[in-house]
């Protein structure tokens, strides 16, 4: 039992997900098996339309799968909730709150209240605060606080998404493509600070993603799907990198760059079929 | 339908208040920075020299078209009263009746013979109180109308049917069941001004960002928060517009309203002046109501435009 949670905290067997539309049934995923163990940083990895952010909303129970089962934590995943916290691709913000206010509004549903499965008690106001301010600093945010959304740049905005699932303290921390909007060095300023954080909080990570260098940078494992329709996982890479580790001195590490071409690899030979499909 | 949010020429024509202050303030800091740059040297001296110069070009364009467009309709309505051999007056001649209204403004000769101050004030009132009644059925509905899909397609064709009716076609009705004149006119800019605030209320709730409401699922906020934070403040730049298309309609649909129930309004003064054949003063209420008219929307676009926000791109 032990084991059990701590090798399959994210436990996905025999999840199928097909959508309704007007041309018919469309079934995006296929016989998907995962599991991730508590604390790995796993990023999904496929072409555009093989059902990546599709997975992603299914573990963070924004959609249900048509077959299979999802567990976390040994529950069954049966809606959203906070324990499983998304950074939203394109960061969704309240453009109306500060960037405080965000990421208190989160805080406040979670530790505002009194837990009864957890057995805390609600927090006072001043705690709130502080435990937002605390999440606003670890992504480096303390002089934007007051700000609305409108006002910082889009990697600012990126982090206060961050911050604000951070703030909640999730069980798993699920990203959608959270760099995906951004230009190069930012995201790289971005991906540094991701994994200081990964390592300070020790979160469980699932990361949507479409760039192998920032894949093979920061999981654990790479979980490689194969192209839509009725797309599966075609490979599950483990990446067995030192941590803590260094973009500058892994480019030249003879492991890094055999992990990358066997992404690039299954990525661009093996399902390339994307655009004569298209 | 939810046409162009808050693009008004308004905001073309009067030069911006707050730019024109701005250019003050800067004009008192050079002034202020050549004295300290006299009494520190160098230093402060090379700022003075990055303030740019008054924007000359920026403050013709905004004034002097602007003017020559008032020329122009002074021009024609002077050409038109000449023509007609003055049965149109002449702008001079109108604009000392006008003197003559304005400096009484409120006086009171009996029920039929007041000063436009009061014609203006009533036909506000008027249009408030509908206006009012219809913001407070309109906007709940609206939110009804978009949250829930059974409601939107049981109204939706209520809606078409009854939104292209001229406001004055619900005035027999209004003197039928309310028994008066006054109720009669305000159920009529209640009737007029209670379709743009729907429709533009409940397109605001069904446009309300999926990636807003994801966010509110997975924060697992309560209903009340759902509300306060996420679909209240979305909806609010829609609902402005309704408002400010309401209000808009409203005030057209008065005069015309005013013309036919009687009593003491700026549409009953066109009438009356008409049937007195006093023409100039006919021309002035024209002016007025264009004037309030204007006031009334700058008012709205300014309100519209604090409360909204950026949207999020992605």
């Amino acid at each position: 039992m032990n084991e059990n949670q701590t090798t399959k905290f994210i436990d996905i067997s025999g999840v199928e997900q097909v959508f309704k539309t007007k041309n018919g049934p469309f079934c995006a995923l296929q016989d998907i098996h995962l599991t991730v163990a508590k604390g790995e940083f796993v990023a999904l990895i496929g072409h555009s339309g093989c059902g990546k952010s599709t997975l992603l909303n299914l573990i963070a129970g924004l959609t249900m799968p048509t077959q299979g089962h999802l567990l976390c934590d040994n529950r069954e995943i049966a809606g959203p909730g906070p324990d499983r916290a998304v950074v939203f691709q394109n960061h969704s913000l309240l453009p109306w709150l500060t960037c405080f206010e965000n990421v208190y509004l989160g805080v406040e549903r979670v530790f505002g209240a009194a837990s009864k499965s957890t057995g805390t008690a609600s927090e006072n106001k001043a705690q709130l605060t502080q435990r937002t301010h605390a999440a606003l600093a670890l992504v480096g945010l303390t002089p934007a606080t007051q700000k609305r959304p409108g006002e910082i740049s889009g990697g600012m905005k990126q982090r206060v998404g961050i911050a604000r699932a951070l703030a909640m303290q999730p069980k798993v921390l699920l990203m959608d493509e959270p760099f995906g909007a951004l230009d190069a060095l930012t995201r790289a300023k971005l991906q540094d600070e991701l994994l200081d954080i990964v390592s300070k909080t020790r979160a469980t990570v699932v990361m949507v993603t479409h760039d192998v260098d920032e894949a093979v940078l920061l999981s654990d494992k790479i979980v490689m799907m194969t192209n839509g329709p009725s797309a599966t996982i075609g490979e599950v890479l483990s990446v067995k990198l030192a941590r803590p580790r260094n973009r500058v001195e892994l480019a030249e590490d003879r492991h890094y760059v055999q992990y990358r071409k066997a992404v690039i690899d299954f990525l661009y030979t093996r399902q390339s079929h994307v655009e004569k499909a298209a | 339908m939810v046409s162009a949010v808050f693009h008004s020429p308004l905001e073309t024509s009067i030069p911006s208040p707050v730019a024109s202050s701005a250019a003050k303030i800067a004009m008192k800091k050079v002034a202020v920075s050549t004295d300290t740059a006299r009494a520190t040297g160098q230093k402060d001296a090379k700022q003075n020299s990055h303030k740019p110069a008054y924007d000359w070009r920026g403050l013709w364009l905004a004034v002097l078209p602007p003017l020559f467009g008032l020329g122009l309709l002074i021009g024609v309505w002077a050409l038109v009263s000449l023509g007609t051999s003055s049965s149109i007056p002449s702008p001079l001649a109108t604009f000392k009746q006008a003197v003559v209204i304005f400096s009484d403004p409120f006086y009171r000769n009996g029920p039929n013979d007041q000063g436009v101050g009061w014609n203006i004030l009533m036909s506000l009132e008027r249009v408030a109180v509908g206006f009012g009644l219809a913001a407070a059925v309109g906007i709940p509905a609206g939110f009804a109308i978009g949250r829930f899909e059974f409601l939107s397609r049981m109204f939706n064709p209520l809606i078409s049917l009854l939104r292209p009716v001229s406001p004055l076609a619900w005035l027999p009705i209004g003197l039928l069941v309310f028994k008066g004149a006054n109720p009669a006119a305000i159920w009529t800019i209640f009737i007029c001004s209670i379709w743009p605030m729907i429709i533009n209320t409940a397109v605001g709730v069904q446009r309300v960002p999926q990636d807003y409401m994801n966010v509110a699922r997975v924060l697992n906020l309560s209903e009340w928060k759902i509300v306060t934070k996420i679909l209240f403040p979305s909806v609010l730049p829609y609902m402005l517009t309704g408002v400010r298309l309401a209000v808009g309609t409203a005030w057209l649909v008065i005069v015309a309203a005013e013309m036919l129930t009687g009593g003491v309004g700026i549409g009953f003064w066109v009438w009356d002046e008409w049937n007195n054949l006093n023409v100039k003063n006919i021309i002035i209420a024209i002016f007025v109501i264009g004037i309030v008219g204007l006031i009334l929307e700058y008012v709205l676009i300014k309100i519209a435009t604090a409360f909204t926000f950026e949207e999020v791109k992605s």
